[in-house]
């Protein structure tokens, strides 16, 4: 990799020095999804920025992006019954050693607007200080090439980070189906990982409303083109609710770096913004409801109308809420969102 | 066949349209059915026609298409060309002008159909001469029966549709990117040089969309045409008013997949909608072109007596009552695994009841041997075409009229 002053050899470097530091399996459960819940009983949402996120420069820092993504995992981990004293703790509830983890990045955007490579590695850091060996982290997406062209250079060799595109592994000949949605899933869903973490990132979309944590999830289909009608509603909670999908997914890291309120999905520098953030969450919907909202308070800033107003409200999120699908909650009541700054 | 061991081989045998799906091996005749046949010559034919013969002879005939190899390697720039049918907006935007749905597509992303794409505010299409499914048919299998029966057709598809059926046989290269599947450059001078080669008076256009694949569509129709082969279009008939009139204005005969006669089965099983389709057949109608329908009998779904009767009043007064109108049974494909395959006595009442109502050529497909697969002249009830499955058995229509009687026929009878 050679995004943001960070080779390809630093990257991998430190992908496979990072296993030199594996420590034991924790004993305690892993917390699936469906334990998200806090103390509070809300679902925990946490929003953390720096602002000096790129120090003088326009790249992000990768010590400073590794710090911030300490602090948001502390924050969502941080309830009572969870000490927190090493920045990998909170990853060991996460996953164990022996998982094979995805990390589903996004990189439609091309350069200006993909997941954050920085961040990719800080996570595959942690992840190893969790016990993960280099060689059971996939960061994958649908396309090599566009991959490749963000950064993410393709990778399977022994002993470091795999990094590969679905166009390169392929998908299940069997549909998956749910609802509205019947698709081929990605093989890298299906057959090499069994824990994923999702790695968005915070855009306007021109269709849906917003993009965020689930409808990163079209990137693991062989037909997303067939389910964008009538706003992705419902294709998005139906996707979501695919078992594969659904019975793996982790956790969700969207990447608030760079963020679009207009214009979206693809990169348009105009509707650009740096938010020098992240957004954490257990609950997809809980982080979606509230990275829509975000976008809002941009809309807002910009003088544009709300995305009801222009006619494309993302209403896949309540639907992903409601009793169907129960993937989590979009009621501001139940969502405790966290915000944290460096 | 598996989608696996297909992805491998130089000739594909999909399934094709309801009609076309069932059978995976070849069966057409290496002669051109004469007006003719006797039981002796017919079994002779269908023999010679068997099924590693003709695979063989059509995989020669292929292996001068050059491959394309695995879907990651294919090169792109062979298959892109700009699309006929869209209009540039604002912010690098497009709007697809090719089917009703309008699909307004931003830089790098693409429609609803997956097989055309927008590069800095320009559409394109990425499926020419891209072939992923290639067969020589009989022309029954379309199934065409008042055009040019017991004659073979070179039958291709590209990947790609701009609708989704719950009931398609063919969405593994239908519901699918063109990357996602094996294909083969062909451009359309060696499509029609493969058709003349083959004995082939027709190419056909069909197992996916053609309306997603248009510009292909109208470059191979010229080439054939030039080199005195036709085309005939099997198709949804989602598409807009002047793609269709400049795409099947090049077609010597379409068959439209009607799929039901309400809307709200067009929403619900379809992704599309009806009276677009409705108007397409309405146009073909006056811009002259041989035409005929078929309607997919899916238990439960679209099999009442008022949906065949509306479908045959609608045609009987917009189209006219020779226009053909094929019953075909389903069988459960990709979403719809759940539903049995429709019963034959389904298919026997929607005949019927297009039948009182007034059309003449009323067909029952699917159902190899039914004596709904005749030609019955209308006047004498005679005979004047017997099929058998997706065969030609005997051709007795001369000069376009019935032997027996001399009612004129419709229909595009010798080449």
């Amino acid at each position: 990799m050679n995004h943001g002053g960070t080779s390809r050899r630093d990257f991998l470097k430190k992908c496979v020095t990072g296993a030199a530091v594996l420590r034991a399996a924790g004993k305690m459960p892993l917390l699936a999804a469906t334990e998200q819940v806090g103390a509070t009983g809300k679902s925990r949402v946490v929003f953390a920025r720096d602002a000096m996120l790129r120090g003088n420069g326009a790249a992000v820092d990768s010590g400073r992006v590794l710090s911030l993504l300490d602090r948001a995992m502390q924050s969502l981990f941080n309830a009572d019954h969870l000490k927190v004293d090493h920045p990998a703790e909170p990853w060991k509830k996460l996953v164990r050693p022996g998982d094979t983890v995805g990390l589903k990045i996004n990189t439609l955007g091309g350069r200006g607007l993909s997941t954050n490579v920085q961040l990719v590695e800080a996570i595959c850091e942690r992840l190893q200080e969790a016990g993960i060996r280099a060689h059971d982290i996939i960061i994958w997406d649908r396309e090599t090439d566009e991959m490749d062209h963000v950064g993410f250079h393709t990778s399977t060799a022994d002993n470091r980070v795999q990094c590969i595109g679905t166009d390169r592994v392929g998908y299940e000949d069997d549909l998956a189906t749910y609802g509205k949605v019947g698709s081929r899933l990605s093989k890298i869903l299906t057959q090499r990982t069994n824990v994923m973490i999702n790695l968005p990132i915070l855009k306007d979309h021109e269709g849906a409303g917003v993009t965020i944590a689930m409808k990163n999830m079209y990137g693991v289909i062989h037909n997303p083109n067939k389910c964008h009608p009538n706003g992705c509603d419902p294709y998005v909670a139906d996707l979501n609710m695919l078992p594969a999908i659904k019975t793996k997914m982790r956790l969700t890291i969207c990447d608030a770096t760079t963020a679009c309120y207009e214009g979206g999905p693809g990169f348009k520098p105009q509707y650009a913004w740096q938010e020098n953030g992240v957004i954490v969450s257990q609950d997809p919907v809980a982080l979606d409801y509230t990275g829509w909202q975000i976008i809002e308070r941009k809309r807002a800033e910009k003088k544009l109308k709300t995305l009801e107003a222009a006619g494309r409200p993302p209403c896949y999120i309540s639907t992903a809420a409601d009793a169907q699908h129960r993937l989590g909650t979009n009621d501001p009541r139940r969502i405790e969102v966290v915000e944290v700054s460096a | 066949m598996s989608r696996k061991s297909r992805s491998r081989i130089i000739v594909n045998l999909p399934a094709a349209s309801a009609t076309e799906g069932r059978s995976s091996v070849l069966e057409h005749g290496r002669t051109l059915l004469s007006p003719r046949i006797d039981r002796r010559g017919f079994l002779k034919c269908a023999l010679a026609s068997g099924a590693a013969l003709s695979i063989c002879e059509l995989a020669q005939s292929l292996v001068a298409i050059p491959s394309a190899g695995d879907p990651q390697k294919q090169d792109e720039s062979q298959f892109t060309v700009e699309a006929k049918f869209f209009e540039k907006l604002e912010n690098k935007k497009i709007k697809c002008k090719l089917c009703p749905r309008e699909c307004t597509v931003g830089d790098k992303e693409r429609g609803y159909c997956g097989v055309r794409e927008n590069h800095g505010g320009t559409y394109y299409s990425l499926v020419h001469s891209r072939v992923c499914a290639a067969h020589i048919d009989p022309i029954e299998k379309k199934p065409l029966f008042h055009y040019l029966p017991g004659t073979l057709a070179f039958s291709l598809a590209t990947a790609g549709c701009n609708v989704n059926c719950k009931f398609c046989q063919n969405w593994d290269i239908s519901q699918v990117r063109p990357e996602q599947v094996p294909a083969q450059y062909a451009p359309p001078n060696l499509v029609a040089d493969l058709a003349k080669q083959n004995g082939c008076p027709t190419i056909a256009y069909t197992y996916s969309e053609p309306v997603v694949f248009s510009e292909y569509v109208m470059d191979a129709a010229d080439a054939g045409h030039q080199a005195g082969i036709r085309s005939v279009v099997v198709s949804n008939g989602y598409i807009q008013q002047e793609a269709l009139k400049a795409a099947y204005g090049k077609m010597d005969a379409v068959k439209i997949d009607l799929k039901a006669f309400f809307e709200s089965y067009y929403k619900d099983v379809v992704a599309g909608e009806l009276k677009p389709v409705l108007e397409t057949l309405v146009t073909l109608r006056k811009m002259g072109k041989w035409t005929e329908i078929v309607y997919l009998v899916v238990p439960a779904l679209n099999d009442s007596d008022a949906e065949f009767r509306g479908l045959a009043h609608w045609v009987k007064t917009n189209l006219g009552s020779d226009v053909p109108l094929h019953f075909t049974q389903f069988h459960p494909e990709y979403l719809l695994k759940n539903l049995p395959i429709t019963p034959v006595p389904t298919l026997e009442r929607a005949k019927a009841i297009a039948d009182a109502e007034g059309l003449h050529y009323v067909y029952i497909g699917n159902v190899p041997g039914h004596p709904a697969e005749n030609t019955y002249c209308p006047k004498c009830r005679r005979i004047v075409v017997e099929r058998v499955g997706m065969m030609a058995k005997q051709m007795l229509i001369r000069k376009g009229s019935c032997p027996f009687c001399g009612q004129q026929i419709p229909g595009v009878w010798h080449a």
